[in-house]
């Protein structure tokens, strides 16, 4: 089993992100995706900026480098930017929007199907695969049955399995929208939103009003409150064929949270439960812990 | 532009058809479609007495299998592509890549439209489906703005549909796995948002609490009328301050933009509204026709009349509308 960074959802600072980084590189990773997915209108690093750090990390790690494409692309500005970096030149491309995918066809380059592209069945995977997919992301919402069912159908379609890539750790991304709701609770508009997400490094917590925590704002994305985390489940995301284990940026201790997963990849017993959420995984609601809900 | 309406129920499409709806869309009765309610949608004896009504009156039926494929009930999906063409609806309205490759491939003669669950978003992601599959028309999703209606459309290579009035998704369409982390059954594989049966009321000393599996949505003052517990509608808790941090419950009401709608090329307004009643089908098509025709009639002199305001505010969510994202000061 693979273990992946995937990219950081949160906006950080330029500082912040090359220190991050540069702890990440001595890590136990297979793999690293780089580049803004949630809001263009964050540029502390910029394409350049983002080439330039894969080209440094390409030195010191032996993790694949991918960079990863915005996941809603509205404005002409956002569809140009995507262009450029499809042109990279360099790296794969993880497209998080069928506008990517159009893109990356239209070049012949194969590329990796983010968590935002909604390939939910063989032959939707099928068409994507014609299209240069090789490595899928599922929707963070399918259950570990849905995808061993969705690649069942693919093989007997007799087509070669993509490269399946599980979002295993980290606050789930699961929603994106044209308004942005930091600015919101901020009482900014988003066209004067002086990027006040950088104040919120793993975002802002939004409690229902008996304060129980249910989802992260995150500019335009809406994640979940709890982290998403499938190591007790560890035996089963290889047999439902996954290859690669995606853990997602959190502002503090992503190398404890590498070292957990390397350590069972490596032999160790996983753990029996962990803190935060499984319930998509088991096919039930995605806030749900499936220990405290399959007694 | 051409008026596009909903119907969920067989008297709901009749009201569409006597008010003057161009077309009229409807989905088969189980999760293959976006509005997979119980009691709602139309059997197939429905649907032929419909389409019947809808070839009489010169106007057009486009059937919804819109949500996404669940690998292990492909065969519904597939089934209902044929239902469709073996029924001869004028358009086949589909999201999943899977769904409208097997229809473009299976159909040829199929007028296939991208739904707005497709959540396609600019004119690269329209090229796709439009050379992989041959769309003819496709439904943006409601985050966009007027200005990236226009840039979309401009470089679109297929006409473009919008939503025109009716509930307001506050999240890009296919793209909101809300429901799902609360309840287990979200838009994209299930048809339902917030479903009914997760649902629970609850009266006590503090008031009408709204409760979504459990998870409290909103609680009513005596004072407060209370709406369906959408989750992203509720109010919830945001540094202390408790507000309807994702959106209030209001709907999208673009009347005002119907000449910057028509100058853009848009090619068809869409009504949103499967799940509610013939009544709302009767009103919200007879003041969209009204202001269509007058705006056809005299372009330069087209002006909201108050009375189509008032009708339509009647039958909006909090009796509020908004411009939603087509304004930029709402995004």
């Amino acid at each position: 089993m693979k273990l992946s960074l995937g990219p950081v959802l949160f906006y950080w600072s330029r500082e912040k992100l090359l220190d991050f980084y540069a702890e990440m590189a001595e890590q136990p990773l297979d793999a690293i995706y780089l580049g803004e997915t949630v809001c263009s209108k964050r540029r502390a690093l910029g394409l350049d900026d983002w080439l330039g750090l894969a080209r440094e990390l390409g030195e010191c790690t032996r993790a694949e480098l991918v960079l990863s494409g915005l996941a809603l692309v509205e404005a002409a500005s956002e569809l140009s930017s995507l262009k450029r970096l499809c042109d990279n030149g360099e790296l794969l491309v993880e497209a998080n929007d069928m506008g990517a995918v159009q893109l990356l066809r239209e070049r012949k380059l194969p590329f990796v199907a983010g968590p935002a592209l909604n390939l939910y069945n063989g032959h939707a995977l099928a068409e994507l695969i014609d299209c240069g997919l090789q490595r899928w992301v599922p929707p963070v919402e399918c259950s570990g049955e849905l995808i061993r069912n969705t690649l069942e159908q693919l093989d007997s379609l007799g087509l070669a399995r993509p490269q399946v890539e599980l979002f295993a750790y980290g606050h789930l991304p699961l929603a994106y929208s044209a308004r942005c709701f930091t600015a919101r609770a901020e009482n900014r508009p988003k066209d004067d939103c002086q990027i006040c997400c950088e104040s919120f490094p793993e975002g802002i917590v939004l409690h229902s009003q008996e304060g129980e925590a249910l989802f992260t704002l995150n500019g335009i994305q809406t994640m979940s409150a709890k982290v998403n985390n499938l190591l007790a489940d560890y035996a089963q995301l290889a047999a439902a064929g996954a290859d690669l284990l995606r853990l997602s940026p959190r502002a503090e201790g992503m190398a404890g949270v590498i070292a957990a997963f390397d350590a069972v990849r490596c032999g160790a017993l996983p753990p029996l439960a962990v803190e935060g959420c499984n319930g998509y995984w088991h096919g039930r609601p995605g806030m749900l812990r499936a220990d405290e809900v399959l007694l | 532009m051409q008026l596009v309406c909903p119907a969920g129920s067989l008297p709901a499409l009749k009201a569409a058809v006597r008010q003057g709806a161009d077309a009229v869309y409807v989905g088969f009765r189980d999760d293959t479609n976006a509005r997979h309610f119980s009691g709602l949608n139309l059997d197939d004896k429905q649907l032929e007495s419909g389409l019947q009504l809808i070839r009489e009156q010169g106007r057009q039926l486009y059937i919804a299998v819109n949500t996404y494929a669940q690998p292990d009930g492909w065969a519904r999906w597939q089934r209902a592509v044929d239902q469709a063409a073996a029924l001869g609806v004028d358009a086949l309205i589909a999201a999943d890549p899977g769904v409208l490759a097997y229809a473009s491939r299976r159909h040829p003669g199929l007028n296939l439209h991208l739904s707005v669950q497709g959540s396609a978003t600019n004119a690269a992601a329209l090229a796709l489906y439009q050379q992989r599959y041959g769309i003819r028309r496709a439904v943006l999703p409601r985050v966009l703005s007027l200005a990236q209606v226009r840039q979309v459309a401009e470089k679109s290579p297929v006409p473009i549909e919008v939503f025109a009035f009716g509930s307001l998704c506050i999240m890009a369409e296919g793209r909101c796995h809300l429901s799902s982390y609360l309840t287990g059954e979200s838009p994209n594989l299930c048809g339902v948002c917030s479903p009914a049966k997760a649902v629970r009321w609850q009266e006590d000393a503090e008031g009408l609490s709204s409760r979504l599996n459990g998870v409290l949505i909103d609680r009513y003052g005596k004072d407060e009328s209370a709406g369906y517990p959408t989750l992203c509608k509720g109010r919830f808790l945001v540094g202390g301050q408790r507000f309807h941090a994702l959106e209030e419950p209001t709907s999208l009401n673009t009347l005002d933009l119907i000449p910057q709608l028509a100058a853009i090329g848009v090619s068809a307004v869409k009504i949103e509204g499967r799940q509610r009643s013939p009544a709302y089908v009767e009103q919200v098509t007879r003041v969209w026709r009204s202001a269509l025709d007058a705006y056809a009639r005299a372009p330069q002199n087209f002006t909201v009349q108050p009375q189509w305001r008032s009708a339509l505010d009647s039958l909006s969510e909090g009796s509020q509308t908004t411009l939603g994202a087509y304004h930029r000061s709402w995004q």
